[in-house]
């Protein structure tokens, strides 16, 4: 009852403070709020509303063009959102950049560029270097160990070029860690690696989850959801779900979400007498 | 001059080589991150659209004076980057198809302005804009050898556009010295780049700014020509020869420079050897830079083709090696352990063959005798581990990829040579022989 008082004062004094909004809680640590994207007017994301829980894996699946990709950018502030607020753990994300990571796409950069596996993570560490200081040391090692964690470490200077798909996208991977960020965005981490890798981002993922962080990660094969998973976003356009996995990942929300595809709905459905038949 | 060493003149080349030197350096350094943000055409954007600006500031202020000129070409230089990229939003096309668009307008344009001027009975050039005027930066009071030249003399000598040159070059040095990681991040991951706080977009506006800076510096010196050259000739050849961005900025400063004193010399003396007069160094300048890419595109080390085209030779030997390995192990499986030579050349290029056996037997994997060919202990362990390579491949084919049996051959026959391993499988590959054990 006061959070609604509390609301209503907000909406009055033309502040929006998501935080104060009844469906939002300062507590999360991404609140987003009736967010649209549109691009040349025609809305890849409409009126999208969603809290992120807090220390889970999130996956956000859907259809290709469903606007996975953007929803991500949006909230990063990397595509201009026609309307709608974004806030992290109830703030504004000018004010936490360096509590967020973001591993982008790995075609999104041009992989011949002139700089060595350690020279891309050490890239992660640029926020806390700050603007005109070298990379020290330090920060240097830091950057080392994280490639360790992703069993990367012996191609620390190799040439990214150099590298197969996979351990490139380890090579992000470590940058994100690299980050020491408590909340993290992955664009499609999965596309197109081996399975080794799958494994070793797999084990990353838990390992962020067991220290206390949060990970949202845009991912397109709906076998694995549950098994990797705590928590999925299904979008197509809109939310059309979200939530734990045991209560949203349904039949019938995917049926919602791909909209009656049927290759892609018999590989959902697989994927659901699974999670149905006792999952961990 | 005649043939034979050249001479230099302290009058005649002192302030033309240093301006070279400088519009070299400045320009050669800032090109690559050009290059590496695939805006090489930039530098040719922004040197041919600052004749518009040119005339305009001259038709404005009457008069040829360098402040003005300097004025009106640094504002044209700054529209065309934003041109650029309104046409490329707007326009939706592609960054090299922006740019073109807009310099030939905006050239065009500037064509168009000088009629109009001439017509007034004034006289300005375009010729100047693309080749500069190195030779009229004459010292006229010099003194005849070097160790006579006062300090005092020398700096109220430096012509305005070398002192313009000079202040170009400080100024790129502190900018890439302050931002080489921004620029590094912008350049390579923008996304990143922007959401760490170092916005990409004001990295590449910065960055432009200063392309722009050091065209204007450059080309009433030099010309446009060599500014494009420059621009790109010393970031492209740097990035052959290494895979490090800060080595390639060094190494792109040390060409730059070699460039322009290499083509300044080469200007006065190549001609010289057919007896004819000197030519523009400008230009000289600008071939030397193309001559030391090409140099670079043939003879690196990393990407070179020559090393590329061993690389692959060696490669196609090795194969030819491991398959006649794999022919004696085959025929000995089948109870046959001396093979002929002419056998083994089936089907192959007999020289590659021959080839194959001397280094093969020199590596004590064969022994041939009266013409017969067997397989050493050593050979035939490097035979067991190919033909296990190839079976298990084969097994995984036909059991994973659901290939036919008949039809796996010789896709096999191409994964045997990769360093990638099959995974491991049974005793006895689809066409029932026996896969090898390891080792």
């Amino acid at each position: 009852m006061k959070r609604r008082t509390k609301a209503s004062a907000a909406a009055g004094s033309g502040q929006s403070n998501l935080a104060e909004l009844p469906e939002h809680s300062s507590d999360s640590p991404l609140s987003i709020h009736a967010m649209t994207v549109a691009y040349d007017k025609k809305p890849v994301l409409w009126d999208v509303d969603y809290d992120a829980p807090r220390n889970r894996l999130i996956a956000i699946v859907g259809p290709n063009g469903a606007g996975k990709s953007t929803l991500i950018k949006a909230c990063l502030g990397l595509v201009s959102r026609a309307s709608g607020e974004v806030e992290f753990w109830g703030e504004n994300y000018r004010e936490v950049r360096s509590r967020i990571g973001y591993v982008p796409q790995r075609e999104s950069v041009d992989w011949d560029f002139p700089v060595s596996a350690l020279d891309v993570v050490c890239m992660g560490r640029y926020r806390r270097i700050g603007w005109c200081r070298p990379v020290s040391k330090r920060h240097r090692q830091v950057s080392l160990e994280c490639l360790e964690r992703v069993g990367m470490r012996d191609y620390a200077n190799r040439q990214i070029s150099q590298l197969s798909g996979g351990q490139q996208q380890r090579v992000f991977l470590a940058r994100a860690l690299a980050q020491e960020a408590e909340l993290y965005f992955m664009d499609e981490p999965f596309a197109g690696v081996d399975a080794a890798t799958e494994r070793a981002i797999v084990e990353v993922l838990r390992e962020l989850k067991s220290r206390g962080k949060t990970v949202i990660v845009v991912h397109h094969d709906l076998q694995t959801v549950p098994e990797y998973f705590d928590d999925v976003i299904l979008l197509n356009m809109r939310v059309v779900a979200s939530g734990p996995v045991e209560d949203v990942f349904t039949r019938d929300n995917l049926h919602k979400t791909y909209g009656g595809r049927l290759t892609l709905l018999s590989e959902a459905a697989e994927a659901v007498a699974r999670a149905a038949s006792g999952r961990k | 001059m005649s043939v034979g060493p050249v001479e230099f003149d302290l009058a005649r080349d002192l302030f033309p080589l240093a301006a070279g030197v400088l519009a070299a350096l400045g320009c050669g350094l800032l090109g690559n991150f050009l290059v590496l943000r695939r805006l090489s055409l930039m530098g040719d954007a922004i040197s041919h659209s600052v004749l518009p600006g040119l005339v305009i500031a001259f038709l404005v202020t009457s008069s040829r004076g360098s402040l003005a000129m300097f004025i009106g070409a640094t504002v044209a230089g700054l529209a065309t980057v934003v041109l650029v990229e309104a046409v490329k939003r707007l326009g939706r096309v592609e960054s090299g198809a922006a740019m073109g668009v807009v310099f030939s307008v905006l050239f065009a344009l500037g064509v168009l302005l000088i009629e109009v001027a001439s017509a007034r009975g004034v006289d300005l050039d375009a010729d100047c804009v693309l080749h500069g005027q190195l030779e009229t930066l004459v010292w006229f009071s010099a003194p005849d050898h070097l160790s006579d030249v006062a300090l005092g003399d020398l700096l109220r000598a430096v012509p305005q556009e070398v002192t313009t040159l000079g202040i170009m070059v400080v100024v790129v040095l502190a900018f890439l010295g302050l931002f080489f990681k921004e620029l590094r991040i912008a350049a390579f991951d923008p996304a990143l780049s922007t959401t760490q706080g170092f916005h990409a977009g004001i990295m590449h506006y910065a960055l432009m700014v200063l392309v722009a800076f050091a065209t204007v510096a450059s080309f009433e010196a030099v010309g446009s020509i060599l500014v494009i050259a420059m621009l790109i000739c010393p970031a492209s050849t740097a990035r052959l020869l290494t895979d490090r961005l800060r080595t390639q900025v060094w190494l792109s400063a040390a060409i730059a420079v070699l460039t322009a004193s290499g083509g300044y010399i080469a200007a006065a003396a190549v001609p010289g050897i057919w007896g004819k007069e000197e030519v523009n160094a400008a230009g000289s300048m600008s071939v030397f830079a193309g001559l030391l890419l090409a140099i670079a595109v043939v003879f690196s080390s990393r990407h070179g083709v020559v090393v590329r085209r061993l690389r692959q030779r060696r490669l196609a030997r090795a194969v030819v090696r491991e398959d006649l390995l794999a022919t004696l192990y085959r025929a000995s499986e089948s109870g046959r352990p001396g093979t002929a030579i002419t056998t083994l050349s089936e089907g192959r290029a007999p020289r590659l063959v021959r080839a194959a056996m001397r280094v093969s037997e020199r590596r004590g994997d064969v022994r041939v005798a009266d013409g017969r060919v067997v397989l050493t202990d050593r050979g035939r362990r490097v035979a067991k581990a190919l033909i296990r390579r190839h079976r298990l491949w084969e097994h995984y084919l036909v059991d994973e990829a659901g290939l036919p049996p008949d039809h796996v051959h010789g896709t096999a026959e191409l994964l045997e040579h990769l360093e990638t391993l099959p995974p491991e499988g049974p005793q006895v590959d689809p066409h029932g022989r026996e896969i090898p054990g390891d080792g």
